[in-house]
């Protein structure tokens, strides 16, 4: 097992400079500037600027300065907000995207989980059909639109729940993290019932029940070891692209989260913050998929034998 | 065994959820404002920063008016003049010199007093090249600070700008400048606090930290108590302020927030007192429904399409004037946009500053398609393909359309239109890459001058490629040395109306501001900058 994760942390390092070889001259590439501006900028203050944030020297020397920067864990300072440092406004933004992150993985995990094992155990019959037709629209109802609707409901028809914030009011977290959870947990429903399916219809299920368990010690604890495979390898992804892809429901919320600098860097052309956020959502995306293979290997002794075996 | 299990856990989570709930009801923050006279107020973006010398937007604006104050500010009922840091002007019979005096009990939020010399400090560093100011123009009518800010001097003693004493500033100008008082209220001439810049870094670069909550001084009716990023801004009252005793609110909050649907729906849940807009789908619905939460005023802005003078089919006057002609603007304002905007004839705003430019023209397709053919495309027969540009916007997009429909109906004429992403639409349109460009403009004062000197002969903001030097020598001759008000406006007329014979641009509106306000908001008429000042702003619910 060490070796095996020592395998893929060494084959990540030149996942991760591609991504920022090409993530920086990309940006650069890009028409319009970062100090663009609607009215007319004097020269004289351009070239400050550019001298200031060192976009007047050659492209290469830019390149190599900032992986410098970089290797010594400073992204610079964002061009959009001058009195901030990337890092910082990632840091600010990053504990409540987390939170965000993880509710909504937990609700889609344990309900997603719920629907299609549920789903599993009848197939083709009206215990199958519905919850399978709702992850359907769950998968299919964007974000956009759900947020809104969750909060004309239950925000301002019934008015249970806050309509906008992020941990002012009790209750402000429920909303954004069901919005931010029913695409998932969708995808989880519809994961876990192929899994269930498949391992319910395995030889070692049929002893379990020739031994005349009872079937919920069969569902539970033979089934669904081997059923959620397909969800760990889902979840670890999913949990690097809840943090990424938070930005809409960020927005209608107006939750204060890393989600809405991401998005608006690019359209700023604020070029370390573009960076920062980037190589940031990169490293998370990597470390989750490495935790997802490891959770794998872990809960399939097939693997887990072939790995041994390696080693030894 | 498994469904029992399911069940209970949905009860639960149900349960949980109505617990939280419950504690929904109650008082909104509105109303809790309202008690302690806490202002909650809708700001747009994130601020930039709060550094006056630093930033250009609305949002932070707003912020900035609550912690700092110039040496005048203006009634937001009449935009007149009234005193700020300077208590009293002299201004010399030529026009020239000013004379300020500033007031003794002005004081910083630590407590040393606001002097002269901060002024002249203050305004060195706004004007050092180094610091990339982008509002360094609004010094240029002070003699040679167009000079130092372009670094042909670097000696700021030459600059304008004398310190008599402690509390008195001397002000020396190129020519004589009616709306220079007006400048002295925007907030790139605001004062910043020397020794607290000098503490957090070089006070002339940016990326300093001294406008953090804790490290901020400022001299205005409020100060800085908070700034979460992305969530909140805070300032509370300065009871050190010269003129504390007539501020009322406690405090304003300010909050971040950038899309309007969101915007509306906190309103509507009691979360804001005062938003910065309202989508426009929602104007009808409250115009409807609950007209006193609603305000519609002028605002001093317009929104034109640009012409590239060099794309050959559009460098014929009576080309640019048939297409200008030939647009429906009532339809577009009732319509389209809907927003109560004005149909635009002019450049100007109507009563800029008591200035009314007069319609230059008329909503008339028959005189339109007789200038076309006149040009030699008769019923749009030979008019070379066309594209009109705008940034990518439901809004642009829509009256892009409208106008789309209007020139073909009524000249022939298929215009395709193109819409690109913001930085890459100024990107265009600053290197001339454009046939027709979707533009808008905000007066920085309100003067005629802030939306006719734009147009001179390779100004920064002009991108059309129009020239005439008639126009230049009535903008930069004629109507700053004329003697009275009367000769001046007649100046800027003239030059208007050369404007609009030549076309380069063509007016679609005059803006609007739509916004939502709550009843218990007192003390904030509308004017034609959409500026409050905080300091006689309250908060009074209704019994």
């Amino acid at each position: 097992m060490p070796r095996f994760i020592l395998h893929r942390l060494l084959q990540a390092l030149p996942v991760l400079l591609v991504v920022v070889t090409a993530t920086f001259f990309l940006v650069r590439l890009a028409p319009g500037g970062p100090f663009s501006d609607e009215k007319a900028v004097p020269a004289e203050v351009q070239r400050a600027l550019e001298a200031r944030y060192r976009l007047d020297q050659p492209l290469a020397s830019q390149y190599l300065s900032y992986l410098g920067d970089l290797v010594r864990g400073d992204f610079g300072p964002s061009f959009r907000y001058p009195g901030r440092s990337v890092d910082e406004m990632i840091f600010a933004g990053l504990p409540t995207t987390a939170e965000l992150g993880l509710y909504a993985l937990l609700i889609s995990l344990v309900l997603g989980t719920a629907a299609g094992v549920v789903a599993a155990l009848r197939p083709n019959s009206a215990q199958d059909y519905l919850p399978m037709s709702a992850a359907m629209i769950g998968i299919c109802l964007p974000s956009f639109l759900l947020g809104p609707l969750l909060i004309l409901v239950f925000g301002i028809w019934l008015d249970w729940m806050p309509v906008s914030g992020w941990g002012n009011v009790p209750g402000d977290k429920i909303l954004p993290a069901l919005t931010l959870a029913s695409g998932y947990t969708a995808y989880v429903a519809r994961l876990s019932r192929g899994g269930m399916l498949e391992v319910l219809s395995q030889d070692y299920i049929r002893t379990a029940r020739a031994k005349g368990l009872p079937e919920w010690i069969v569902v539970l604890k033979h089934g669904l070891r081997g059923g959620l495979i397909p969800v760990v390898a889902f979840a670890g992804p999913a949990f690097a692209g809840l943090l990424s892809g938070s930005f809409v429901v960020e927005t209608i919320f107006q939750i204060p989260g890393l989600g809405r600098f991401y998005v608006q860097a690019a359209f700023n052309r604020d070029y370390t913050m573009i960076m920062g956020t980037t190589i940031f959502f990169a490293v998370l995306i990597v470390a989750f998929n490495l935790l997802a293979d490891i959770a794998a290997v872990w809960l399939n002794p097939r693997l887990r034998h072939q790995y041994r075996k390696r080693a030894s | 065994m498994s469904f029992r299990k399911i069940h209970a856990l949905l009860v639960l989570g149900l349960s949980c959820a109505l617990a939280l709930s419950a504690c929904g009801g109650g008082e909104t923050r509105v109303e809790a404002g309202d008690r302690e006279q806490i202002l909650h107020w809708g700001n747009g973006a994130e601020p930039q920063e709060l550094d006056p010398h630093i930033v250009t937007g609305v949002p932070e604006h707003h912020i900035i008016i609550a912690l700092l104050e110039g040496l005048v500010l203006k009634d937001p009922a009449t935009l007149e003049i009234i005193p700020g840091v300077a208590e009293r002007w002299e201004i010399s019979a030529d026009g020239l010199i000013y004379t300020f005096h500033l007031r003794a009990d002005a004081r910083w939020s630590n407590g040393d007093p606001v002097t002269a010399g901060d002024f002249a400090w203050s305004w060195r560093r706004a004007l050092t090249p180094s610091l990339g100011n982008l509002y360094a123009y609004m010094y240029f009518p002070i003699r040679n600070a167009e000079a130092f800010a372009t670094g042909k001097i670097d000696d700021f003693d030459q600059v304008g700008v004398e310190v008599l004493d402690e509390h008195t500033l001397r002000v020396t100008l190129n020519h004589p400048t009616p709306y220079f008082l007006q400048l002295l209220d925007h907030y790139s001439m605001f004062p910043v606090h020397r020794a607290t810049l000098e503490k957090h870094g070089d006070p002339f670069q940016r990326g300093s930290d001294w406008t953090r909550a804790g490290n901020f001084v400022g001299n205005g009716p409020f100060v800085l108590a908070e700034w979460q990023l992305n969530k909140v801004v805070a300032v509370d009252k300065n009871p050190g302020y010269w003129d504390a005793e007539r501020v009322r609110l406690n405090g304003i909050r300010y909050y971040p927030v950038e899309n309007v649907s969101t915007e509306e729906r906190m309103f509507r849940a009691g979360q804001l007192h005062v938003t910065g807009s309202i989508p426009p789908d929602k104007i009808a619905v409250y115009r409807k429904e609950s007209p006193e939460l609603l305000r519609t005023e002028p605002y001093l802005g317009n929104y034109f399409y640009r012409f590239n003078l060099d794309v050959p089919q559009l460098a014929d006057p009576r080309v640019r004037r048939a297409l200008a002609m030939s647009i429906d603007r009532e339809q577009i304002v009732e319509h389209v946009t809907q927003g109560g905007q004005i149909p635009a004839y002019a450049f100007t705003p109507p009563d800029t500053l008591g200035y009314t430019a007069p319609p230059a023209f008329a909503h008339d397709p028959e005189a339109a398609r007789a200038l076309l053919a006149e040009a030699g495309y008769p019923g749009g027969q030979g008019f070379p393909p066309t594209e009109l540009l705008y940034n990518t916007s439901e809004g642009h997009r829509k009256l892009a359309v409208a106008i789309q429909q209007m020139w073909k109906r009524e000249l022939g004429i298929e215009i395709t239109l193109n819409n690109q992403d913001w930085k890459v639409y100024l990107d265009s349109v600053n290197n001339g890459n454009y046939q027709i460009a979707r533009a808008g403009w905000i007066g920085d004062y309100v003067d005629p001058n802030s939306f006719l000197d734009m147009w001179v002969t390779d100004g920064g903001n002009n991108r059309t490629g129009w020239s005439d030097p008639r126009y230049d020598q009535l903008v930069l001759e004629c109507a700053p040395r004329a003697p009275d008000r009367e000769r001046r406006y007649r100046c800027f007329q003239e030059a208007e109306a050369l404007l609009m014979e030549a076309m380069p641009i063509i007016p679609v509106y005059f803006a609007t501001r739509n916004y939502l306000t709550r009843p218990s908001v007192r003390g904030m008429p509308p004017n034609l900058l959409g500026y409050p000042l905080f300091k006689q702003i309250h908060l009074q619910a209704a019994d």
